[in-house]
């Protein structure tokens, strides 16, 4: 993109349109609807869910992360929650996921650096967990719509105690 | 304490927990022993008040001054160096009136001072607040009851070191017995040392402690539990899925290393690394892999070698100190809340001088199976809640653990290794000595 362009596109990006896709991304996620939903990352994307406490700028290279997927590995993660033998997800949990604070906080032509507050709420064997956190994302707008380059899920939490795993998609 | 050790009284339950008959092949557990706060008033007095616990790795504590708290078998410590570097643990409460005289998790300090009224210690534990005349009796802490007090006693081997909450009884290397074999080929693992990487993994189960040491070293339901991890392998090894199912492999054994410590040992498909190749890491990472093979070799021997770099290990360290040597290495302990519910802390262990690309492998490799958002931890998660809740059903009242019992020679998915496990829980428990 020339420079020009750069700050054309910039001078587009739309909070309305950054948060429908958003709370858009949810409802796939509560409806189980995983290959749209992956269908909305870039290839080459990530996924990554640190640890509950780890210091902001964590990386999964020096770190140990619940997940940290690159686009082979998070197509492997979607391949599995879709195969019953996925015994924490089989039977289905019932989930919802709340999403609110939406910013954009960085533009850069055709990708935006976009925040937002999640709680996500995971019902299952009579027991209902709760994992609030900040999504941090790089999206990136296409002439088909926006794709997710990269989703961020960092836990507000000290550590996983009781939820005890991150078996859904934040 | 409980007044007596059921070791000395001899006094074996009239309803036992534990039953096991060698002409029938059969061992049995009640499940009561999952669900029953006696039991677990029991264990408090008669295991995580006398055996030797794991409290932390030399390596998270490199430097004198360092220190980090940790709740070990329901206290809270302190582990620490002090400023001439010795290691140490107290409890973390303070004599004066209980609260937490550290509240951080770790770091480095001379001293610690507890924020409620401010007494302050040594990082040696001694009392160090000075106050105006009259205020306490001269001889005050005489006897030592204002400095922090000392867990009764600390010992290490290979760098892992143990708390004791007895004042008496075996010396931690006896109480290791065939354990420190283990701990050994793990250190082999390296020749500059080992350390603790990537933080630690702090999350809880809704299940009975028991059956995480179960599930640690159950070698019989990888296939079953794990199809999905297996699925992955086959596509993320480059292996495919054919040489995952090969038959059984020469190695696969379930052992007991003497005092309740047994474990499992076995060959795998996945990639090690220390130091198993696979077709995924190509070429470059072949050239590291066999360098590795042939510097253990040079320093070990071919056959021992052969068993750091490509035997699997998940070993139990009684009670409850489990080190899986396999596609990583973790160590993890655990301790029961309540009759249904553990919280369990889970750390990476990896060699000081590893390969940053290695390094990540190993990190990779732990998220992907051993994390609580990996391909394979959730769904053990998920047995051994159904498995507590099962255990409501009281009209069901007995696990099975009798797997191979008739075989001389243990596979390492038989059930041995738990029954090792058991026997001495009963012993120790039940008074079945």
């Amino acid at each position: 993109m020339s420079e020009a362009a750069v700050k054309e596109r910039s001078a587009l990006w739309d909070h309305r349109e950054v948060e429908d896709f958003l709370i858009a991304e949810a409802a796939l996620l509560d409806k189980w609807e995983l290959d749209a939903w992956f269908a909305l990352f870039a290839e080459g994307a990530r996924y990554e869910v640190p640890q509950a406490a780890a210091p902001e700028d964590a990386s999964p290279q020096t770190s140990l992360f619940y997940i940290a997927d690159d686009y082979f590995r998070l197509s492997e993660r979607v391949r599995r929650l879709k195969n019953p033998e996925a015994h924490s997800e089989f039977p289905r949990s019932v989930c919802a996921r709340v999403i609110s604070n939406v910013r954009i906080v960085k533009t850069d032509g055709n990708l935006a650096h976009v925040e937002a507050v999640f709680v996500t709420y995971r019902s299952k064997n009579e027991i209902t967990d709760v994992f609030p956190g900040h999504h941090r994302y790089v999206l990136e707008a296409r002439a088909d719509g926006l794709r997710i380059a990269s989703k961020r899920s960092t836990l507000a939490l000290d550590n996983l105690r009781p939820q005890g795993r991150v078996s859904i998609i934040l | 304490m409980a007044d007596a050790d059921p070791k000395i009284s001899g006094a074996a339950s009239a309803d036992p927990m534990v039953m096991e008959d060698d002409a029938a092949a059969l061992f049995r557990v009640n499940r009561r022993a999952f669900t029953d706060p006696e039991i677990l008033e029991r264990e408090r007095d008669y295991i995580f008040s006398t055996c030797w616990l794991y409290v932390g790795h030399a390596s998270e504590l490199k430097s004198p001054n360092d220190f980090l708290t940790r709740d070990v078998g329901g206290r809270s410590l302190i582990f620490n160096r002090d400023r001439k570097g010795v290691f140490r643990a107290f409890f973390n409460v303070c004599p004066h009136r209980g609260a937490a005289v550290v509240r951080d998790k770790a770091g480095s300090a001379i001293s610690f001072r507890c924020f409620y009224h401010g007494w302050a210690f040594n990082n040696n534990g001694k009392f160090g607040s000075r106050f105006e005349a009259d205020t306490y009796p001269e001889d005050f802490n005489a006897d030592g009851c204002a400095n922090l007090r000392s867990v009764p006693r600390l010992e290490s081997y290979a760098d892992f070191w143990f708390v004791n909450f007895s004042e008496s009884g075996e010396s931690l290397e006896e109480y290791l017995g065939g354990a420190k074999a283990v701990l050994d080929l793990i250190a082999d693992h390296s020749e500059v040392g080992m350390e603790i990487v990537g933080g630690t993994q702090e999350y809880s189960i809704r299940a009975n402690w028991k059956l995480l040491v179960e599930n640690s070293f159950d070698g019989y339901h990888a296939s079953e539990t794990h199809s999905t991890y297996v699925d992955y392998l086959a596509d993320a090894t480059g292996y495919g899925a054919k040489m995952l199912s090969s038959n059984r492999p020469k190695l696969s054994r379930g052992v007991g290393l003497g005092n309740g410590h047994a474990m499992i040992e076995y060959i795998a498909a996945w990639g090690r690394p220390v130091a198993q190749w696979i077709p995924s890491w190509g070429d470059e990472g072949k050239v590291v892999v066999d360098a590795k093979r042939k510097r253990l070799e040079e320093l070990h021997g071919a056959e021992r070698a052969r068993r750091i770099a490509r035997a699997n290990r998940n070993i139990v360290i009684f009670p409850n100190l489990v080190i899986n040597d396999i596609m990583s290495l973790t160590v993890r302990t655990f301790y029961p809340e309540e009759p249904g519910r553990m919280n369990v802390q889970g750390w990476a262990l990896a060699p000081v001088d590893e390969e940053p690309d290695f390094r990540r492998t190993r990190l990779d490799n732990f998220l992907e199976f051993l994390g609580p958002g990996g391909f394979a931890t959730p769904d053990d998660v998920e047995a051994l809640e159904s498995a507590q809740r099962g255990y409501r059903t009281i009209d069901v009242p007995f696990n099975d653990i009798s797997r191979g019992m008739r075989r001389d020679e243990k596979y390492h998915d038989d059930e041995e290794q738990m029954r090792v496990f058991w026997r001495e829980w009963s012993r120790r428990v039940e008074g079945a000595a």
